[in-house]
């Protein structure tokens, strides 16, 4: 089962991995707010993802690790 | 040319951060380059700016070139790229860089050097610069971002910015019977003989970044196989200053930018069965006998 | 010529231009970026000719921005490096002499001054004075300016350049003219070194090699208390330069009451006139500036300690130098200028005719032809070309 894992460091908030996300199984997480103060990208449906990294492709912040 | 390397692994920074965070038995899919420091970019969210730096670390990584690359930071946006890379890096005066590219190359010719420019640093103030040394045929590697704005400044009008778009500086719309018309980079510079490769992309989609690393690592590898001057021009989104979201940038990218600056390749010597770029020239010049003579040097 | 990379010391007859270039490869410059311009073109030719068969890079830029900037990249690579260019190309040039102090780049930058402002005219002048003492660019910096008066300083200066540049990671200028740069004189060539056996430069962008962090080469400070702390850091090698490296030449100065300050071209004219008013039973000397920053100010604390009352400062600029002769004199004695401009070299007579207005109390003309004894602003003197007086 494939999943991603963000780093909140890099993590701007922009959304583009999840309009990027083909399965549309990420969100902004509304809950969280990471140290520089932006909603971070979180996967919403854990058995959605299928570890195609079209989100680490279009992440502009390289906050994204994918894994399988 | 090297290949990816099998395993991907996290740069020492994220072992911890995130390397505690995966569980046995999982593989690394996708993770940042080694090329990549850890500091977090002076990017807006969702500047496309991010994308193409990762792009060029990933080539890095995969050419395994780090330690052999200098790279030239521009003045604009993307002016701080020499603390986001981990390869050695000078900064460069605005629009300078293709002659501070010039003189690394020239004093370490093995070294593999790129200048990554925006479009007021490459296509207005530092235009003699890139023409001039794309027409020398430097053996050096330029990528160039063309968002059709000045970012850094806050908006203003850049050379590229298309005829009747808003900015700070045209509020009424670029207004081309006053201020004339945007450059085309890729296409100005494909008719040079020092030229070996322009080749123009984008980054709006998963496809279109794959195309444009795709393009950015041969821009590499050309100048490892001392092909000659390769560059590509990213046509990318400017979100802020556009005025928009991210997404919205990237629909108006497509539906804007993509018509006035049509994505392709506008010179590749290779593709048209040169070995480098002096071969093509010469070709060119076949008709002309002084172009044709040997040098015994 | 022998070959750079072996050639021992020798002596030989040589033009100015060509000695600062040939002066050069023997220090261990390997890169030349530069632009044409008179009266400077020799430098460059010989460079052309030479560099390529020692295995260094001639390279004719587009401009004369872009050649500093090839200096830049080149002196960021860890290279001695070089560019020459005359007065309104050194202007173009003070960006990247602006970058380069800032990024601690070393490099050597010639300036062959002609006269000016604006495009000028095409002979020898001192007008640059302000433009390189003061260091060129923006931002606050300065960097070694060296003054040749022969030939064979042409080739000792430069040499020197390229020492001090490295040493305290700053540009330096060699201020020249176009007469020294022009004349020919017997000139012993330094002994050449090879590029090899010059001192590592460890922060140089050479590529890590896997073998360290990687180097950066830059100027930007967004925080300003780090950018103030590279100022005061940089201000500090400019105090040890100071301490370490102001040189001049003294003539007669033992027990001169009337002091001319005058550097290069007019300081053979000076020196003249100074030998013809001693002649004269006047106690006159010559203090020649031989670096212009830092000013030989301990020279002028030294004359004044000496007995020296008056000091005349002699320049081809409208009186450029004579501040930085008021800042050290500060008080302490009367400071006149005479100079002439746009090329025109005063004769020693000129000078020698100050001098005695000097010894004998008397105000001091500022320029040829002047109405009024101690006017400001020349007079023109006919100076009709013969076709103009239709000979």
């Amino acid at each position: 089962m494939a999943r991603i894992i963000v780093d909140d460091v890099h993590c701007k908030g922009c959304g583009l991995c999840v309009s990027a996300c083909p399965k549309g199984v990420l969100a902004l997480d509304d809950e969280r707010i990471t140290p520089k103060g932006y909603h971070p990208a979180k996967l919403v449906d854990p058995d959605g993802c299928i570890g195609c990294s079209s989100c680490f492709i279009t992440c502009p912040d390289v906050a994204i690790t994918v894994v399988k | 040319m090297a290949q990816p390397t099998a395993t991907i692994t996290l740069p020492d920074y994220q072992q911890e951060r995130i390397g505690s965070q995966i569980a046995e038995g999982e593989v690394i899919k996708s993770a940042r380059p080694h090329a990549l420091t850890d500091v977090v970019t002076n990017y807006c969210p969702g500047c496309t700016h991010g994308i193409v730096n990762r792009l060029v670390a990933e080539c890095i990584d995969e050419l395994g070139i780090e330690g052999r690359t200098v790279g030239i930071a521009p003045v604009g946006c993307s002016v701080m790229m020499y603390d986001f890379l981990n390869c050695d890096m000078i900064e460069a005066a605005h629009g300078r860089a293709p002659a501070v590219a010039t003189g690394v190359k020239r004093v370490h010719p093995d070294n593999v050097v790129f200048a990554y420019q925006g479009d007021g640093d490459l296509a207005s103030i530092g235009t003699a610069e890139t023409v001039h040394a794309a027409t020398r045929g430097e053996k050096i590697t330029v990528i160039f971002i063309n968002n059709a704005i000045y970012g850094m400044t806050g908006g203003q009008m850049a050379p590229t910015s298309l005829p009747n778009q808003v900015t700070q500086t045209s509020p009424y719309g670029r207004d081309v019977s006053k201020v004339g018309y945007p450059v085309r980079i890729a296409e100005l510079l494909s008719t040079l003989d020092g030229v070996a490769y322009v080749e123009r992309v984008t980054c709006d989609s998963r496809a279109h970044i794959i195309q444009a690393k795709k393009a950015i690592k041969k821009a590499f590898q050309n100048q490892i196989d001392g092909i000659g001057y390769s560059l590509v021009e990213v046509v990318a989104t400017c979100p802020t200053n556009w005025g928009m979201t991210p997404q919205n940038a990237f629909q108006w990218l497509r539906d804007n930018m993509l018509p006035y600056y049509p994505l392709g390749v506008y010179k590749d010597v290779v593709a048209d069965g040169f070995a480098n770029a002096a071969e093509a020239a010469l070709e060119r010049a076949k008709d002309c006998p002084i172009a044709q003579q040997k040098r015994e040097d | 010529m022998a070959d750079n990379t072996q050639a021992a010391e020798e002596r030989v007859l040589m033009k100015g231009n060509e000695v600062l270039a040939e002066a050069a490869m023997r220090a261990g410059c390997r890169f030349f970026f530069g632009y044409p311009i008179t009266p400077q073109t020799e430098l460059a030719a010989y460079m052309a000719k030479r560099l390529p068969k020692i295995g260094g890079t001639f390279l004719q830029a587009e401009s004369e921005v872009a050649a500093i900037n090839m200096v830049y990249g080149a002196g960021a690579a860890g290279a001695r490096v070089m560019t020459s260019s005359s007065s309104p190309g050194v202007s173009l040039k003070s960006e990247g002499a602006s970058y380069m102090a800032g990024a601690d780049v070393p490099g050597v930058i010639v300036n062959v001054e002609r006269g000016g402002p604006g495009l000028g005219g095409i002979q020898p002048s001192q007008s640059d004075y302000f433009q390189a003492t003061r260091a060129l660019g923006h931002g606050d910096y300065f960097m070694p300016v060296l003054a040749p008066s022969t030939v064979q300083e042409m080739a000792d200066l430069i040499y020197l350049a390229f020492d001090l540049a490295d040493e305290y990671r700053t540009p330096a200028m060699i201020l020249a003219d176009g007469m020294i740069g022009q004349m020919m004189e017997p000139v012993t060539l330094p002994p050449a070194r090879d590029p090899k056996t010059l001192a590592a430069k460890p922060w140089a962008t050479t590529g890590h090699k896997g073998e360290r962090k990687h180097n950066v080469v830059n100027s930007l400070y967004l925080s300003p208390e780090k950018l103030e702390d590279t100022n005061r850091e940089r201000f500090e090698r400019y105090e040890q330069i100071k301490a370490k490296h102001q040189r001049q030449e003294l003539m007669d100065c033992d027990d001169a009451e009337i002091v001319v300050v005058a550097f290069g071209a007019a300081s053979r004219i000076a020196r003249t006139a100074v030998r013809d008013a001693r002649a004269k039973g006047i106690k006159c000397g010559l203090l020649r500036p031989i670096t212009l920053w830092p000013y030989p100010t301990d020279a002028i604390d030294q004359v004044i300690a000496n007995g020296a009352t008056k000091f005349l400062s002699v320049e081809l600029n409208m009186g450029q130098m004579v501040e930085d002769v008021r800042l050290a004199v500060n008080g302490r004695a009367s400071v006149d200028f005479y100079g002439r401009t746009g090329g025109v070299l005063p004769t020693p007579e000129e000078v020698l005719d100050q001098i005695e207005r000097l010894a004998a109390g008397q105000p001091v003309a500022r320029s040829a032809g002047a109405k009024d004894v101690g006017s400001v602003l020349p007079q023109p003197i006919d100076r009709k070309s013969s076709y103009e007086r239709g000979e």
